[in-house]
């Protein structure tokens, strides 16, 4: 089966044999910063190729090929998304504030912030207090780790993640929220009281 | 009258986590500010969530400089199951 597509009058042509060679480390580069994983960017790279080589013959040149494989690998990223929100929830979040009852907002008595006894070190160059931060941040859930990395490792434009992530921007301020303060009482115990 | 910019302290942090990016809007430190006045945890919370922020960033900054690239082996088997795709 023939899948190089040649139309005459736009001479487009999808060389779907150099896909791997001329896409792959863009693509694979462009999923692991943000689903911070790499075994399932590689899967999101391997999917977005079938996909693209299912689809071929819909390709309409109206776009380079790279612009279209990466808007399926976008729908793909999406769909990861949805999938480990849908698989866990919010139970694993630990609560910081009453979420009802007359307390409703406050802060939890022993969730409350605590005052810091290591101020010294926090210069990011220390390789131990960088592979802290990394290991409270694994420790975060799945979908709160992947919108805190986008934002403040990776410095996404707020629109962009939410365009990305199918998200409202309460919602995204709500997850960076959790994840800030659950993030905050890691390093708190991990690092600055110890 | 102030009851209207009156927050709890899970809105308050809130606030001052989107603050952290620079994006909460007037009200929103106004009534941020307005909570600090009862709020001494709050107050606490938002000066180590600044530090946690320069923090961040440095890491933000190592972690970009980093161009994340396929292995040759990955690149080769994803070859193979693509050949075998197409067929």
């Amino acid at each position: 089966m023939d899948f190089n597509l040649k139309m005459t009058e736009d001479k487009v042509t999808l060389d779907t044999s150099k896909w791997i060679d001329n896409y792959a480390d863009y693509m694979y580069n462009y999923a692991v910063v943000r689903v911070s994983n790499e075994d399932i960017a590689k899967d999101l790279v391997q999917d977005t190729f079938f996909a693209g080589l299912k689809s071929a013959k819909n390709f309409q040149g109206k776009s380079t090929e790279r612009t279209w494989l990466v808007s399926i690998l976008k729908r793909k990223i999406i769909d990861h998304y949805r999938k480990i929100n849908s698989k866990k929830g919010q139970a694993e979040v630990r609560m910081n504030f009453y979420d009802d009852g007359e307390n409703e907002g406050n802060w939890i008595e022993d969730r409350v912030p605590q005052s810091w006894n290591n101020q010294s070190e926090k210069n990011i160059e220390n390789e131990e207090l960088k592979s802290q931060l990394e290991r409270c941040i694994d420790a975060l859930p799945e979908k709160y780790a992947m919108v805190f990395r986008m934002k403040t490792i990776q410095e996404f434009e707020t629109e962009e993640i939410c365009k990305e992530l199918d998200i409202t921007s309460s919602n995204l301020w709500v997850i960076i929220h959790r994840a800030r303060t659950q993030l905050r009482r890691c390093m708190e115990d991990n690092w600055f009281n110890i | 009258m102030l009851k209207k910019y009156k927050i709890t302290c899970d809105e308050a942090t809130t606030i001052c986590d989107k603050n952290q990016y620079g994006e909460a809007s007037f009200l929103e430190k106004m009534k941020l500010n307005l909570h600090f006045l009862n709020c001494k945890t709050c107050y606490s919370y938002t000066k180590q969530n600044m530090s946690l922020t320069k923090l961040y960033k440095g890491h933000a900054s190592s972690c970009q400089s980093l161009k994340h690239c396929m292995t040759d082996e990955d690149k080769l088997a994803l070859k193979k199951e693509f050949e075998k795709i197409k067929l």
